[in-house]
């Protein structure tokens, strides 16, 4: 622990930072433009610079490892004089229109130049301009602004992996570029405007649609995939206008996903404000409350109840999903699942469906290897962690891969494509490899576990796992959930225990029942359902479900109410409600105890208080909010050995549209495109 | 003032054949073996010894770089040779690889056996086209005499030398942007620390050093550090070679002994000042990179790097820039602003911005297109820029301005006084 002066006070600091970090630690702010602390050191905007003793020269402080005794001075003239120079300098081709600049407020440059700069400009010559670039629908951008941080060049490299942008060009006439004239298609791409200093990258759905300082700002988490990035919504009256990330360094650490950032504009269209029913005409019309209450009541008093199949969909909070379960247990109806893919997992074995090493655990792990997943596209926050610590440099990490080849940007070792590869595991070259490590994680993807040969994998890699590891504490089987309701569903045991392994969807399209009540699932292929089956709807998205759907009954989405969620991991996080619900629409736990009076039973809540009261005396485990709790590994069943040849591909073909709200994102539709154009370009 | 014996670069002129046997006649490759017997310490402890001060432009202590190299370590270790030579006014690296190359390639196999070092790359300047060819005949000649290769002079010695081609970038003649560029990436400086030492070419240590610093380091053993440290004067031993250039009748590159004065250099070697030494206005010493002499301060200087830097220049490269007084010392050190400003890499802020703002000044100080507070603001610019980047390309895009205003900025404001009243 060397021991530093700094402005004549000791400091004693870690070894190995830099004078930058040991000065933030004694509390004394430098200021800085291209140091992030989770990219590389570039150290070429020298606003950081400090006064060391024993130099003639200021030193850049980001770069500067702290070594014992060093005298550091951040306050002397000398300082303060560098500081002023260099803010000149950025600023005298900086257009200075922050009038209509989308970073107004929100600017490290603005507020920088209040702090250290001159207050004026002594340069009377032309300033640079610099020709926008094209990056997408997503990123917009206004080169002349740009410093040269090179922070989205270093962001691009290191933890997108695309290596899509970097600088042209030499001196003065240095431009930040995608190359090519090519957009950026990355699943991260989107964080680069939260990285960029000035308003050269800003957000493209964002542009000039409010002030920083006009947002209310509710701290909240992501529901777009299962990882539950927390995130920060904006929202100015009744709208949300943009996502940012919270630092979670459990779970997103700093990023988030471009869908969690911009799919929020789904959210006001095609939303379900009202009920409706079919007509006998088979077009859909408005209809009141009372009209609809009357059709589900002559469903589940119908003495052919049991043919009622209820399904709750992906994006549901846990509230919700109770309060249908303490519904259905009500009138005694026992069909019903939370998994519109048959995806394997084990009853009351919560090790068979969450990400068990955690999402942190990746970091500690030494191997890693994927089966049937295509990670940049399920859960790019996964990605990111895992393409860091592939890029560690302090070991040699090792990623296998089995399943078809999507792009990971990360090396990989490749077994092979098809389910029969995963034999591959077991030759001597690659035992080795297991053998060697002591804390493997394998990550197993939804798309083969939702196959008929999920069970087979999932058997067969547990007990590959069990051999390989030693330690009891650690457990490395990491099923990579895709869905954020799905987590929280299985652990509120939305199921029937008694046909799990029925294949209840095939009864489904087979038209083994009469009544589907579909819960906010959209994603089956209505095409496939019987003409005669009534399917009542329960959502908020009009979508594929609502345009077969009999009877419609709308529901607040998840921004309109407060939820917790599930992630992958199985932590759970309360969702925060950001603004009122769409034309009153009332909270699904209301509307099923009003449905349950009306059917003569007796409430047994009055409100989301205690409706979590009763969950939590049930499920303790959700009341762990924000935690993580480890589970022992599982002993493995029989399997046999014997794979198919088909390919193992993933359940995500389109990153940008994976539920009924990104699915109606003008936002999402825009990336959707982009990506087929970038691939007619190839 | 050096004595023809003691002249290291016997063909400096060419007027002898550069291939290997002339080579070898003139002594080159002659008793190299003997030398490879020594031990790296002590050839490290004999450079050392012999004072040799780095001859591209810093002058560090060339011994003491080597001992920087890490010891006994089992990582790759690599040789370097900056032969981008791209500094205005310098020329002395072109002429020996045009006629010297075997000093070059001997001090190669010596200077990286010393380092521990295998391999050895040689940057060169993309622009040297016909001097790299002669290089790679001579590569291939020593190859063929078991020169380099594996098993050098039946000692367990492997060295190879591959030629790397530049692309032309002023800055890539900073080591570390030279590192970036051998790697195929784009040529910025890195920052230090970690220092090439440690983390260079592909990662592992690395020594960067000069053409002419290398190709004298075998004459240097051959003859003894005593000899080269009794060259010159005290703590600026040896001889180096001048390139002179400018307005004088003889053009020249010569080696002398540091420590010369300037003027006998210039009237000895270079025909004097066109117009004679009174017709002389100012002189830049080392390469543009320097701050300019005036006449008054020529009279008497020695060229070496200490007497150099008391009298607020410094030695540089050792290109020595005559201007004589029909010139205008503005353009002069205008163009110069304008090659920095082209030549700025564009990492750091300062050198960036910085450079084309002190370009635009300059090229409206030329036409006296200025107003006096303006030239104030010049040289204050020029100290915001010195000594805040990460390599000294900032400080040398500074330095001419700032030498031009310490010595003639009361011309200049005449100028700017007599234009405003006109």
């Amino acid at each position: 622990m060397p021991k530093i002066f700094i402005n004549d006070k000791v400091v004693e600091v870690d070894d190995g930072i830099t004078v930058l970090q040991a000065c933030e630690i004694s509390g004394i702010e430098i200021p800085r433009f291209c140091y992030h602390e989770r990219l590389s050191i570039a150290g070429n905007c020298r606003m950081c610079l400090v006064e060391m003793e024993n130099s003639t020269k200021p030193v850049a402080s980001c770069a500067m490892p702290v070594a014992e005794g060093m005298k550091i001075k951040t306050d002397s003239e000398m300082v303060v004089k560098a500081r002023k120079g260099v803010m000149e300098f950025l600023l005298i081709n900086h257009p200075l229109d922050c009038p209509i600049c989308d970073q107004g407020g929100e600017c490290d440059l603005q507020d920088q130049a209040m702090a250290y700069g001159k207050g004026l400009s002594r340069f009377v010559e032309n300033k640079r301009a610099v020709k926008d670039k094209h990056l997408g629908p997503l990123i917009k951008t206004h080169m002349t602004r740009c410093i040269h941080c090179t922070r989205c060049i270093r962001f691009s490299e290191e933890v997108s992996g695309n290596n899509q942008l970097g600088t042209i060009g030499r001196g003065e006439d240095t431009e930040i570029t995608s190359y090519l004239e090519k957009t950026i298609d990355s699943e991260l791409s989107g964080n680069v405007i939260d990285l960029c200093p000035v308003g050269a990258l800003t957000s493209k759905p964002y542009a000039f649609v409010a002030r920083p300082w006009e947002l209310k700002k509710t701290n909240s988490i992501d529901v777009f995939d299962a990882v539950g990035s927390n995130i920060r919504l904006d929202s100015k009256g009744d709208k949300i206008l943009r996502v940012l990330p919270r630092i979670n360094e459990n779970i997103n650490e700093e990023w988030i996903s471009d869908k969690t950032r911009f799919a929020y504009d789904g959210l006001n269209h095609q939303r379900i404000d009202r009920y409706y029913t079919r007509n006998n005409d088979g077009k859909i019309s408005e209809c009141s409350e009372d009209t609809a209450v009357n059709i589900l009541k002559s469903k589940f008093t119908d003495p052919k109840k049991n043919k009622i199949f209820s399904l709750c969909g992906n994006l549901i909070d846990c509230e919700s999903i109770f309060s249908l379960k303490l519904f259905l247990e009500k009138i005694g109806l026992k069909n019903y699942d939370c998994r519109q893919d048959n995806s394997f997992f084990i009853p009351n074995k919560r090790s068979s469906y969450i990400f068990n090493s955690s999402i942190s655990g990746i970091d500690e792990s030494d191997l890693c290897v994927i089966i049937g997943s295509d990670i940049r596209k399920e859960a790019p926050i996964i990605g990111a962690r895992l393409r860091k610590k592939s890029l560690d440099k302090t070991g040699d990490y090792n990623v296998v891969r089995i399943g078809y080849q999507y792009d990971l940007s990360i090396d990989a070792l490749e077994l092979g494509k098809s389910f029969s590869s995963l034999t591959n595991l077991q030759n001597s070259k690659y035992t080795k490899l297991l053998k060697k490590s002591k804390k493997p994680i394998f990550i197993i993807g939804q798309g083969p576990l939702c196959s008929s040969e999920g069970e087979n994998i999932f058997n067969f890699v547990l007990n590959l796992h069990n051999r390989i590891v030693k330690d009891p504490n650690w457990n490395g089987l990491n099923i990579l959930q895709n869905y954020s309701g799905r987590v929280g569903a299985l652990d509120l045991e939305f199921y029937n225990k008694k046909n799990i392994q029925k294949n209840n969807i095939e009864d489904i399209y087979k038209g083994k029942y009469e009544t589907l009540y579909l819960f906010g699932a959209d994603e089956l292929e209505f095409d496939k359902i019987p003409k005669k089956t009534f399917i009542i709807y329960h959502g908020h998205h009009g979508d594929k479900a609502a345009s077969r759907a009999d009877l419609i009954i709308p529901m607040p989405c998840f921004t309109e109410k407060e939820g917790i969620y599930v992630n992958l991991e199985g932590r759970a996080q309360i969702s925060r409600q950001v603004k009122m619900p769409i034309a009153n629409v009332e909270h699904s736990s209301i509307f099923f105890s009003k449905l349950a009076s009306s059917l003569g039973f007796q409430n047994d809540y009055s409100d989301l208080g205690s409706l979590r009261e009763i969950m939590f005396s049930r499920y303790p485990i959700l009341s762990k909010i924000n935690q993580f709790k480890s589970e022992k590994s599982l002993k493995p069943s029989a399997f046999s050995k014997k794979f198919s040849k088909n390919v193992i591909i993933s359940n995500i073909p389109n990153f940008y549209m994976t539920d009924s709200v990104s699915r109606n994102s003008p936002t999402m539709s825009s990336c959707s495109l982009q990506i087929n154009e970038n691939q007619n370009k190839l | 003032m050096i004595k023809k014996e003691n002249l290291i670069f016997t063909n400096l002129y060419g007027f002898n054949e550069p291939s290997i046997n002339f080579a070898m006649k003139r002594g080159d490759w002659k008793g190299t073996s003997k030398i490879l017997k020594l031990s790296k310490q002590e050839i490290i402890d004999k450079i050392k010894d012999s004072g040799l001060r780095g001859r591209g432009g810093a002058g560090f202590s060339t011994g003491m770089k080597w001992d920087f190299m890490p010891k006994g370590s089992s990582r790759q270790h690599y040789l370097v040779i900056n032969a981008d030579e791209g500094e205005p006014g310098t020329c002395k690296d072109r002429d020996i690889i045009r006629n010297e190359p075997h000093k070059l390639l001997e001090g190669c196999l010596i200077s990286g056996y010393a380092i521990g070092a295998t391999k050895c790359y040689i940057y060169i300047r993309g622009e040297f086209f016909n001097e790299a060819s002669i290089l790679q005949k001579a590569i291939e000649d020593c190859y063929n005499r078991g020169f380099l290769g594996k098993k050098i002079f039946g000692q367990n010695i492997n060295f190879d030398i591959y030629l790397h081609y530049g692309s032309g970038a002023y800055v890539c003649g900073e080591e570390t942007a030279l590192i970036e560029s051998l790697e195929g990436k784009k040529g910025q400086p890195r920052l230090k620390p970690p220092f090439p030492a440690n983390v260079g070419v592909f990662g592992k240590p690395t020594t960067v050093n000069n053409v002419e610093t290398i190709a004298v380091v075998p004459t240097i053993l051959k003859r003894g550090p005593n000899w080269f440290n009794n060259l010159g004067r005290e703590n600026n031993c040896g001889s180096k070679i001048f390139c002179i250039s400018g307005h004088v009748n003889n053009p020249c590159n010569v080696e002398e002994e540091l420590g010369v004065p300037l003027k006998y250099l210039i009237q000895k070697y270079a025909g004097d000042v066109i117009g004679g030494w009174n017709n002389l206005q100012a002189i830049i010493p080392g390469g543009s990179s320097v701050p300019l002499l005036p006449k008054n301060e020529c009279e008497n200087v020695l060229m070496d790097f200490d007497s150099l830097k008391n009298a607020g220049s410094g030695l540089g490269t050792g290109g020595i820039i005559v201007i004589n007084k029909q010139t205008d010392i503005v353009k002069v050190i205008a163009r110069l602003s304008e090659f920095y400003k082209h030549e700025s890499c564009g990492q750091c802020t300062p050198c960036r911005e910085g450079t084309g703002w002190l370009m635009r000044v300059m090229n409206r100080l030329v036409n006296d297109d200025c107003t006096v507070e303006e030239v104030e603001m010049l040289e204050e610019v020029t100290h915001q820029i010195e000594g805040h980047t990460i390599c000294a390309l900032g400080d040398a895009a500074a330095w001419p301005i700032q030498g031009l205003l310490k010595h003639f900025k009361k011309d200049i404001l005449n100028r700017i006084q007599k234009k405003q009243v006109a």
